[in-house]
């Protein structure tokens, strides 16, 4: 009778948490709406974009560059070692570039983004739910979905595809200083082969939309969880938190699934 | 021109399972101070953001200015918050603008008045609070009162007809709160304009109101002005003023007799 009882509650806890879960992406997903509708009134003032790109694009420039050029390089280096047994060392270029224009340029800046930026976001609005200033918005008739989330929600679209660029443009800067400076590859080689095989739809278009699209889910989660939170320390703590793992994996997932709809045979 | 601006009728609110308006009804008069008091927990603070618009009842109606406020829309909902000013608990100020910022935030974003004007307006808002000296500096480098005081030249930026002051003198000193019991005093005299002053702070709220509604157990208790509630013979009022430990609100948390639990215990 135990045994049963306990299986009962074990059941009603997993019911329970799939309800709530359910709970959560409707909610999350009418926040989305809103958010979206609330982005038309950046028209009237775009200058609260460009303040806020500032603080999720630029700031978040430093990581990516430096984090870019390490990838690179570490690539290079792989590959070199990798393809040098069966005398293909040249298709180092292609390799690196390839790579980081289709997969790791969207998904790893995605990641960075998800932890500095996602979470700066999360912090901010909800530190700003718990000590009442969205509230007192919406008391002066100010709507915060128009003048506090959607201008981060904008930022972080806006930012996600640039700051991908600027990856992979560092990682194959990366690349060629280890490849050609360090490991004495031919430099017409290493530039001629991605010239030739990188295609401007399949590689980087689809790279591009990769970005955005995770710049979109990245940043929807990092202001939801913040609009969302429970106002205290320990929601705040929570909330953070949620941002970076659900943010992680959602990028993942739908990098697998963006893979497999835009890389067919 | 009803006498009455905000009308209260049958409200009835909850939060989960718990009841925090059962069938509660008030009025609050176009001028004057209204109090509403009552013990930590009642839901004063909710009543509040009821009758703004940012929590929607059960049951019932509020009505602001002949207005029923949960059948606006959103349009007019933000268009009679421009009529209402509130001061939050904690200020509520925008931590990322300064001082004269955020006073001049409401005005920014409902007028189109010339930034000389704006200035002109903040300032006289600021003078009035007595922080006019401290238009540059920055939220966090204000004191609790004087967040407080900035809060309330931001919530009379746009000449309200009401101001709600929600908990204004919790946690205050002596100096800073009695600056402000005579700011509300002043203001609302100046301005001939309605405050709702939700607190639990007895003898500074009663000191500055006309009228006084107690509430406790999702009801109004008792109503009247201070000199009434003073020598009021109903017991709860008399223990709410005097802050008696016991009586119709009992010491005890509702529990088993001790001598039951301690043989439980023991058992």
């Amino acid at each position: 009778m135990k045994l049963f009882n306990r299986l009962i509650d074990r059941l009603q806890y997993m019911g329970a948490a799939t309800i709530h879960s359910f709970r959560r992406l409707g909610r999350g997903s009418v926040f989305l709406l809103e958010v979206i509708s609330s982005c038309v009134s950046l028209f009237v003032r775009p200058m609260l974009v460009v303040k806020q790109l500032y603080s999720v694009g630029v700031q978040t420039l430093i990581i990516i560059v430096v984090a870019g050029l390490f990838v690179g390089m570490v690539m290079a280096l792989q590959s070199y070692y990798a393809l040098v047994d069966f005398g293909a060392e040249d298709s180092v270029g292609v390799m690196v570039a390839l790579s980081l224009l289709r997969e790791l340029g969207p998904v790893v800046t995605a990641l960075l983004f998800a932890g500095r930026a996602g979470s700066a976001l999360t912090a901010e609005i909800g530190l700003m739910k718990a000590t009442e200033q969205l509230s007192g918005m919406e008391m002066m008739a100010v709507n915060p979905m128009q003048r506090i989330v959607a201008p981060r929600f904008m930022a972080g679209v806006i930012s996600m595809p640039l700051l991908a660029t600027i990856f992979s443009a560092v990682g194959v800067i990366g690349a060629y200083l280890v490849a050609v400076q360090l490991l004495g590859l031919d430099s017409g080689a290493f530039w001629s082969q991605p010239q030739n095989k990188v295609d401007l739809h399949l590689d980087l278009y689809n790279g591009i939309i990769k970005s955005v699209v995770f710049g979109v889910v990245a940043t929807w989660i990092a202001v939801f969880e913040g609009y969302d939170c429970v106002p205290t320390s320990e929601g705040l703590g929570q909330a953070t938190t949620r941002t970076v793992v659900h943010s992680s994996l959602a990028i993942l997932f739908l990098d697998f699934v963006l893979t497999a709809l835009m890389f067919t045979k | 021109m009803s006498d009455t601006l905000v009308k209260i009728r049958n409200l009835h609110f909850s939060r989960g399972n718990r009841k925090i308006f059962d069938g509660l009804s008030m009025d609050i008069p176009r001028q004057g101070v209204t109090a509403i008091m009552g013990p930590s927990g009642t839901g004063k603070t909710t009543l509040l953001k009821l009758i703004g618009g940012q929590l929607v009842p059960d049951h019932g109606t509020i009505e602001v200015d002949g207005l029923n406020v949960h059948q606006l829309s959103t349009k007019k909902l933000f268009e009679l918050r421009q009529r209402m000013g509130m001061l939050f608990q904690s200020g509520a100020l925008l931590t990322d603008l300064s001082v004269f910022e955020n006073v001049a935030y409401p005005l920014r974003e409902h007028t189109r008045l010339n930034e000389a004007l704006i200035r002109h307006l903040v300032l006289l808002k600021l003078n009035a609070v007595g922080l006019r000296g401290a238009a540059d500096m920055m939220p966090s480098e204000l004191s609790g009162g004087m967040s407080r005081r900035v809060a309330l030249a931001r919530a009379i930026a746009l000449d309200p007809m009401m101001i709600m002051y929600d908990e204004p003198f919790t946690g205050q000193d002596p100096i800073s709160k009695g600056v402000l019991v005579s700011l509300i005093s002043e203001l609302n005299n100046a301005l001939n304009i309605c405050s709702v002053v939700v607190s639990h702070d007895v003898p500074d709220t009663l000191s500055i109101s006309d009228y006084v509604h107690f509430i406790s157990a999702g009801k109004v208790v008792e109503s009247g002005s201070p000199e009434t509630l003073r020598n009021s013979t109903v017991e709860w009022t008399h223990q709410f003023i005097h802050g008696d430990a016991d009586g119709p609100v009992p010491f005890h948390y509702p529990a088993d007799p001790i001598m039951d639990d301690l043989y439980q215990r023991r058992k």
